[in-house]
């Protein structure tokens, strides 16, 4: 059970030294307890003191990596129930399922789109981030034919998955420098499960129908020192699958209840043989509480909109997204196409750039960096003001793409008109845009007119 | 021992509003739990899917959209129907796009009338939503709120500008109101205090907190519906306790990732479907943070929300 802010603070030394950053040790303790900062910050606090508190310190739900260095994923460490109280931290896995007795050709082809679907958005790659490998075969040989056919075409971390536990020893061990994560230990078989962490390290998840089963199964892991696990609960049911995610989530979030604090895996792609469905599922488990979400195919046409609506779901609340300061061509500018500047928030950046796309006038946008903040938000900042949005245009390059010298300003900063023109020593003529974004194709149809 | 549960506690509960009336009339809202968690409070009445209809042929729509509205789309009556008869809608909402002064002007007389012939051959609620300035979409609503007294249609929107023409429009004739806000807790709250004081009864009123589909924002959204669910319910503030509505579906399909070919961006795969998969994920994101009425478009991605709905339920 893990500790309570000020059972930590009575482990620390109580000298307020401040050398972790923090005022006070009791601030340090309340921020240990809320997993913000490593205990290793106070380097002070004794060995013996480090063990007990090591455990405390952690994540309400554990950290799980399954690969290793640059093709790995991490899954676990969240600490809220709402993306709003705080942040969610690890976004979740989504891996492609593939059976061991797949034609040859069909596996190359799957694991080809896996390895090549990359999508560059709001500054951030997003890709899928995992093969299954399924031994539906039954048969140990056509396994471990499967994986080695996969192993070889690609880097993407891997599970393995089998109701054999012998056949998922072999292959772990063969593979164990790859650190797949091993599909599935039960409470018939876990012993087996034990043996197999232990000799190759592999994290393992286990399987169970009721909370009971898991909890019996994760404590008895915990006894033997094993904490590199990922939950399976349910029946392949939307409306039990749902409750299970929900509940664990709440059991080790809300009661810290450390039987139940491990990352999980879902699988909607045995709860509908429909594709659309299953997309459709797939994205509940983003929003609530899926850690590994286990798709059939990789289709770009329910990849890419899973990739971005699992970019949103994790996306720190607390740090707006932002896009990358310079000039956009949206459409075919050329020399006689307007210019409008804006700021780089990226929901700012997103719809201004969606609604001049729209109005198929093609435009050149200065996107000015003022750390993410939208045009309202950084003019009374002070960052979106005149003399440093001409400092951005003068050094933008903007004035050797068009003979026109004009731009165009969100109509929310009107104000700035007179002095921006001032501060560009009136090379440059500034007119005022509209308002709402939504507006904006209707005003440059009439501004190329 | 046996393993508890976790529940949460709730003290608040949604206003349960009534759309429609006779045949067309269903109740939303009413629930006193979070979304789907029906094993901790009860959900009386589950979301509904309004499918959206215009009163001019729309533009914009990508081909494997509009094949399936592009026989009645010169006919605002015909569409409503195949809505509800071929595509299951559970309401209708009607877009009054045309009384924008810039796309015709049509005037609040014309446009009550037809929102009269709609509601009067459709056996669903109805649900509509103006255009323009908000001056004139205050004197439209006004014109159909009377040419559509008693009827429980719900008039959008009202924000801090035309709140008082269009509540009292409302309260005159026995209508319900949709209180704009964008993405804002505050705000939304603030516009229901000035509803509710100028008389109009919280059972009148629906949220619309501004939605924006998958890629545009969508988080906002989700986050601003969660904390007014968790206000609602968990803190019994009176004045979150709004059901809410999406309008959801002309941002879903307004964006290019619905309308670009496969040809054009190959990595992005099959349009159609990728179309109903960026509607469905946008729908259900909104459902899962605690949407009451949900606009929609396409007939695959309307079947597939609502069978989920019902799994879930």
């Amino acid at each position: 059970m893990a500790l309570s802010g000020l059972e930590i603070f009575k482990k620390l030394p109580k000298t307020n030294c401040k050398d972790c950053g923090f005022p006070t040790c009791l601030a340090f303790a309340m921020q240990l307890v809320a997993g913000k900062v490593e205990l290793a910050k106070c380097p002070h606090v004794s060995e013996e003191v480090k063990e007990a508190l090591s455990e405390a310190a952690q994540p309400p739900i554990l950290k799980v990596q399954v690969g290793t260095e640059d093709n790995s994923f991490i899954v676990g460490e969240e600490t809220v129930m709402f993306r709003h109280d705080r942040t969610f931290v690890n976004q979740n896995a989504f891996a492609v399922s593939v059976d061991d007795d797949t034609d040859p050709a069909k596996v190359e082809e799957i694991v080809k789109n896996v390895n090549d679907l990359k999508y560059e958005r709001v500054g951030q790659t997003l890709e899928l981030d995992a093969i299954c490998i399924k031994n539906k075969s039954g048969d140990k040989n056509i396994f471990l034919g499967a994986v080695e056919k996969i192993a070889s075409i690609t880097k993407k971390p891997l599970i393995f998955i089998s109701s054999d536990p012998d056949t998922l020893m072999a292959a772990a061990t063969e593979y164990k420098d790859r650190k797949p994560l091993i599909h599935t230990a039960t409470k018939d078989n876990i012993d087996k499960f034990i043996s197999l962490s232990k000799e190759t390290g592999c994290p393992i998840v286990i399987r169970g129908e009721s909370f009971e089963d898991i909890a019996a199964m994760t404590e008895k892991m915990r006894k033997e020192g094993i904490k590199n696990l990922v939950i399976d609960i349910g029946k392949r049911d939307l409306k039990s699958d749902f409750f299970n995610q929900l509940t664990l989530r709440r059991a080790a979030i809300k009661k810290k209840d450390r039987l139940f604090g491990y990352p999980t895996i879902v699988f909607p792609n045995e709860i509908t043989d429909d594709p659309l469905k299953e997309t459709l599922i797939a994205s509940i488990f983003v929003a609530k509480y899926g850690s590994i979400i286990v798709l059939s195919n990789a289709k770009p046409q329910s990849v890419y909109p899973l990739l971005v609506y699992r970019q949103n779901i994790y996306t720190d609340p607390r740090k707006p997204m932002q896009v990358e300061q310079k000039i956009y061509e949206i459409g075919s500018p050329d020399e006689n196409s307007p210019v409008l500047i804006t700021t780089n928030f990226s929901l700012t950046y997103f719809i201004i750039s969606g609604e001049i796309e729209g109005s198929k006038v093609p435009s050149w946008l200065l996107v000015m960096d003022v750390e993410g903040q939208s045009v309202l938000t950084a003019w009374a900042a002070g960052k979106f003001v005149p003399e440093l949005i001409a400092q951005f245009i003068n050094k933008s390059g903007i004035a050797d793409k068009v003979k026109t010298k004009e731009i165009v300003i969100p109509g929310y900063v009107a104000q700035l008109q007179g002095e921006l023109e001032d501060e560009l020593d009136g090379k440059w003529k500034i007119t005022v845009g509209p308002r709402e974004a939504g507006e904006v194709p209707k005003f440059l149809k009439n501004y190329v007119a | 021992m046996g393993f508890q549960i976790p529940k949460n506690e709730y003290t608040g509960k949604i206003n349960t509003v009534k759309l429609g009336k006779d045949k067309s009339e269903i109740l939303i809202g009413g629930e006193a739990s979070l979304p789907f968690y029906g094993f901790e409070g009860e959900l009386p009445n589950k979301p509904i899917i309004a499918m959206d209809v215009f009163d001019i042929k729309p533009s914009g729509w990508p081909e494997s959209l509009a094949k399936y509205y592009s026989d009645v789309w010169d006919d605002p009556v015909k569409w409503s129907q195949k809505c509800i008869s071929e595509f299951g809608a559970e309401a209708i909402c009607l877009h009054l796009a045309s009384t924008n002064p810039d796309a015709g002007n049509t005037s609040p007389e014309d446009a009550a009338e037809l929102v009269n012939k709609v509601r009067e051959s459709i056996d669903k609620p109805l649900i509509l939503y103006g255009d323009g300035p908000m001056e004139k979409i205050a004197e439209v609503m006004k014109k159909v709120s009377e040419k559509s007294a008693d009827s429980n249609i719900l008039m959008g929107w009202v924000e801090e500008d035309n709140y008082k023409t269009l509540a009292a429009a409302a309260m005159g004739y026995n209508n319900n109101v949709i209180a704009l806000n964008p993405l804002d807790v505050n705000i939304a709250k603030q516009l229901n205090i000035l509803l509710t004081q100028l008389g109009l009864s919280p059972d009148r009123i629906a949220m619309d907190p501004s939605s924006s589909g998958v890629g545009y924002g969508i988080e906002y959204c989700f986050s601003a519906m969660e904390r007014l669910k968790i206000a609602a319910l968990i803190q019994n503030d009176k004045m979150t306790q709004m059901p809410i509505i999406n309008n959801i579906a002309s941002e879903v399909w307004k964006v290019k990732e619905v309308k670009e070919s496969e040809k054009e961006y190959p990595e992005w795969g099959d349009l159609e479907e990728r179309g109903i998969n960026w509607e469905t994920i946008s729908v259900m994101c909104m459902l899962a943070s605690g949407s009451n009425i949900i606009t929609m478009r396409h007939p695959k991605a309307v079947s597939l929300i609502k069978e989920i709905i019902k799994e879930l339920l």
